[in-house]
């Protein structure tokens, strides 16, 4: 899926702090709205998102309805060595996106 | 006799009437919001009963939010991030919005640097709180007094 906007340097010296932005495209419905006939409209969010380094979980966010729409979520790492940082973001009515991007670590 | 009563009756069972459609009103009308006590509440159910000082947190938040639909909130702390002396977690709180979690960040050493940023949205003028959990257990504490001209959650229905 191209929903998920990742940007990570494909290049890092080791030791490097490297700084990791992510953005989701998402509505992230509050449940706290109605529609013009005035029924709620259930919500529908972006519970958890984690992010893992070579298998190892760096980060973890738990997200609630106060998150704005499109999840916007910008941490840091130490680039350790080379290898693959994946994304999860899990939610509502079954959300689930996954995306990985390489880093070589010099 | 008998009228007095009946209409004794009939008054008060009117306005108990009266007073239950206006409790149910009032109800209905009250906005979905937390108030600053829920907040210290869901704030207790994250921290327990640890002590909560001010300082090593720096929460930043625009002093007047024009659109409190996208709020850039950044929270940095104070810290190393070693091994032995790292930030832990990172919870973010509202008075005002419907429910008063607003995120909750987890990090660790890996990270290199306690920095992180989202955006959120903000209900009203209000103040928000960020908290963090060091690894030696303490946790740490900054608010933010924000004024929101356009709230978020109050825009129009959502067509059909």
């Amino acid at each position: 899926m191209a929903s998920a906007l990742i940007n990570v340097p494909p290049r890092a010296k080791r030791g490097e702090i490297i700084e990791i932005k992510t953005l989701i495209s998402h509505a992230m419905e509050t449940g706290y709205r109605r529609t013009q006939l005035g029924a709620p409209v259930p919500r529908d969010i972006i519970r958890l998102f984690v992010c893992t380094y070579n298998g190892t979980e760096i980060f973890r966010a738990e997200l609630h309805p106060a998150i704005a729409a499109n999840p916007f979520i910008v941490f840091s790492t130490v680039a350790i060595e080379s290898g693959t940082i994946q994304f999860q973001w899990t939610g509502d009515n079954g959300f689930s996106v996954t995306e990985s991007v390489r880093l070589t670590v010099d | 006799m008998q009228r007095l009563s009946s209409r004794r009756q009939f008054l008060a069972v009117a306005g108990g009437v009266a007073a239950g459609l206006g409790l149910g009103a009032v109800m209905a009308i009250r906005p979905a919001r937390a108030t600053p006590a829920e907040m210290q509440e869901a704030i207790r159910k994250v921290v327990g009963s640890a002590r909560i000082t001010p300082g090593k947190v720096t929460l930043e938040l625009p002093p007047l939010i024009e659109n409190g639909n996208a709020v850039p909130l950044t929270v940095s702390v104070d810290s190393p991030m070693t091994e032995a002396d790292h930030v832990r977690a990172v919870h973010v709180f509202t008075e005002k919005n419907p429910q008063p979690n607003v995120v909750g960040f987890y990090l660790g050493p890996r990270a290199g640097r306690a920095r992180v940023a989202t955006r959120v949205r903000l209900a009203d003028s209000q103040t928000v709180v960020a908290i963090c959990q060091l690894s030696d257990g303490t946790f740490w504490s900054d608010s933010a007094d924000v004024v929101v001209t356009l709230a978020a959650c109050l825009e129009g229905g959502v067509g059909i």
